[in-house]
């Protein structure tokens, strides 16, 4: 039998069977063979010793559920580690942080619980998927759009959650959240915003409540398990249009990045898009990696115009009237031609709803707000599966290229070729850049893997930059770079951590903030 | 992640072989397109198939696991697993529960162990009786 840390095998015992109690013997699983199908798949730490494996999995069905868990946790000071879904592969998995922590699978509670059309908002339990909402929406012929991320496995909930992002208008996800049904750590259920007015009318419909907003404080966080969140949704649009402007200099990237600015700023371009150059941000090429290692750009602005390739390139979503997304595409045409040399180019447009033929034409619905797991058919053959490291940068060309060079110093010092970035809009006024990494079932090569994110995490802060969301393994590491003011943050995190939750049950170590009796030996 | 980068110099590839794929197979819509067939009157392996394995293993373009297949069969064998006679129940078990390369091993919680041998009953459906 695994057993949590500092818990005794007796205590644990009469915890299982409490929890057994609560939700019923098959829906508590102990044994290795279950225990091993909440391992994290793409684990950088697969095997080792400090590979957090949990000690057990309850898998609730409803709130009364959650709280009799919770109130059990306490009396044995068993820690808890809350998943929605549990697909948060990239960044941890269905793993805890800490090793032998019980994993509290809430996928059982997948329930939509409303839909409203006309104020287009959703009601949901953390099990539902974004597979799950599309078939129920889609069933029902509602009149909404959802948002979902690359997989569409995942949940609302969870993703929300930890702050992921997709692609169509409402592509920042805990923005589009209004309202949780929180089961705090003491067991008892919170309501926030409006709903702590008991029978309020609009839960879903106003963010904030009245007094100071505490809805944010239960992202990324250890403080309460939510049990319902509201997410707002998308009137369907009536068309989607896109076209790719490509420039063809080195630093075109400065107006280029300037100009998208100005026109997501002003709400004319609504959905995610990437900056794109294969020169930079591409996979490894030995023709370019040579031309690059002369350490001029020149050779790089004359092969691009050799081969007619444009040097950076930017895809545009355009979501909305059908009238409205041509003259938005002709408007930022007219921006960019600003640019000498820029050239425009056409891409997909669709009307909405989609018939089914055209429909199965299209490779990657994602941005059309339909779920698919396409996204795995663009990994490298063979691949064991990735963790992204995630900063935040200014949105501006200058910064980008800046990162650029410093990722890619960063990747070629310690022996791993150049870094191949993915450069995304996913929020508003920032780019983030993903620099992916494989995992491996190789306890080598995932050591360098970390020593380099490590690295990485290291010259981005001492250039300014942090993480928006981290794999479990990193989260000690992140939380330490965002230190101002003597970690003043990360201490009032561990001071509301200590009111709320004196016991540390809930997610301890999630992003940084161990509970008092953990804190000094994890720092 | 919407990689640009990689989508301008490998997805290009991929595109086509999925096209290639989608007009060498006949072209139904995937389970998630207004055309999904009525899971009425259906075995229950067939409906936990088109909600766990289809949007990876189903038909036509965006397929992953499909793609994948045919990439690793080249023609041998049929990409798509509902259209195999040689898949035992054992084998669909322990991909589902052990994963491969980027298909991750999926919990009791989202297979059960009943929802399993539904599928994998209906994945050797066609295997010749010995
Ligand atoms: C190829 C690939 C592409 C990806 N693309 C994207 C993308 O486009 N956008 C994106 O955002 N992500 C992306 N990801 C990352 C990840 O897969 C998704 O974010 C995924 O949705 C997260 O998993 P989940 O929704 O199942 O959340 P879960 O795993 O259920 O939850 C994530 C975390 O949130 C917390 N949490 C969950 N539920 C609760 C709760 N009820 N109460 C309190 N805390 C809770 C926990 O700390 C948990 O570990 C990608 C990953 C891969 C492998």
């Amino acid at each position: 039998m695994r057993i949590p840390p500092g818990v005794s095998s007796k205590d644990f015992s009469s915890a299982l069977q409490e929890f057994e109690a609560a939700v019923g013997k098959p829906w508590v699983f102990t044994s290795d063979e279950d225990l091993d199908l909440y391992r994290d798949s793409y684990s950088p730490v697969w095997n080792e010793d400090e590979e957090p494996i949990p000690s057990a999995a309850v898998a609730p069905d409803g709130v009364e559920q959650v709280q009799a868990i919770v109130r059990t946790a306490n009396k044995y000071k068993i820690p808890l580690w809350t998943i929605s879904t549990g697909k948060n592969l990239g960044y941890g998995g269905s793993a805890p942080r800490l090793r032998g922590s019980v994993v509290l699978d809430l996928k059982r509670m997948n329930r939509v619980l409303e839909i409203n059309e006309k104020n287009h908002y959703a009601l949901l339990e953390p099990g539902v998927s974004y597979f799950d909402l599309y078939q129920y929406i889609h069933e029902r012929q509602l009149n909404v759009w959802i948002d979902p991320p690359d997989p569409g496995w995942g949940s609302p909930v969870g993703n929300s959650l930890e702050r992921g992002g997709g692609y169509t208008p409402m592509h920042d996800h805990f923005d589009a959240v209004c309202g949780l049904e929180v089961v705090l750590p003491s067991g008892e259920v919170m309501r926030t915003g409006m709903g702590a007015l008991p029978g309020a009318k609009t839960w879903q419909q106003y963010k904030y409540g009245f007094g100071p907003h505490v809805t944010p404080i239960f992202s990324q966080s250890s403080l309460g398990i939510v049990t319902k969140m509201g997410i707002w949704l998308l009137p369907p649009p009536e068309a989607y249009l896109s076209g790719t402007v490509m420039v063809w200099k080195h630093h075109d990237l400065i107006p280029l990045v300037e100009i998208f600015a100005e026109l997501q700023d002003s709400g004319i371009i609504r959905g995610t898009t990437s900056f794109a150059s294969p020169f930079w941000l591409g996979p490894p090429n030995p023709e370019l990696d040579s031309l690059r290692a002369s350490g001029s750009v020149k050779p790089l602005e004359d092969y691009a115009e050799r081969k007619k390739i444009p040097y950076w390139s930017l895809p545009l979503p355009f979501y909305g009237p059908a009238k409205v997304v041509a003259a938005q595409w002709e408007y930022a045409k007219e921006k960019f031609s600003s640019i000498p040399g820029v050239t425009f180019q056409d891409g997909p447009s669709h009307r909405f709803p989609l018939g089914a033929e055209e429909l199965a034409k299209i490779p990657d619905t994602v941005p059309l707000g339909i779920p698919s797991l396409h996204i795995f058919s663009l990994l490298p053959p063979g691949s064991q599966g990735h963790i992204g490291f995630s900063p935040i940068l200014p949105m501006s060309g200058e910064a980008l290229l800046e990162a650029m060079t410093v990722f890619d110093r960063v990747h070629s010092e310690l022996g791993a070729g150049r870094a191949a970035l993915v450069v995304l809009t996913s929020f508003p006024r920032a780019l983030v850049i993903i620099d992916l990494f494989p995992v491996e079932r190789n306890v080598e090569r995932n050591r360098k893997t970390r020593e380099i994110y490590r690295r990485l995490i290291k010259e981005a802060a001492a250039h300014g930059w942090g993480e928006y969301r981290t794999h479990t393994t990193f989260m000690g590491d992140i939380s330490n770079t965002y230190s101002f003011n003597n970690h003043v943050l990360r201490r009032f995190h561990e001071t509301i951590k200590d009111a709320v939750d004196p016991n540390g049950i809930l997610s301890p170590g999630k992003c940084g903030i161990w509970p008092k009796h953990l804190r000094e030996e994890k720092a | 992640m919407k990689t640009m980068g990689i989508r301008l110099a490998v997805v290009l590839g991929l595109i086509l072989a999925a096209q290639a794929l989608a007009a060498q197979e006949q072209r139904v819509p995937s389970a998630w397109t207004p055309a999904t067939p009525s899971a009425q009157g259906q075995p229950r392996g067939y409906v936990e198939y088109q909600k766990f394995c289809s949007q990876c293993h189903g038909q036509g373009v965006g397929k992953p696991g499909t793609l994948a297949l045919a990439d690793k069969y080249k023609g041998e064998k049929p990409a798509l697993l509902e259209k195999r006679t040689d898949l035992t129940p054992e084998i669909v078990k322990i991909f589902v529960r052990n994963g491969i390369s980027v298909m991750p091993f999926f919990r009791k919680t989202e297979i059960s162990d009943a929802d399993l041998d539904a599928i994998a009953a209906y994945l050797t459906r066609n295997n010749k009786k010995p």
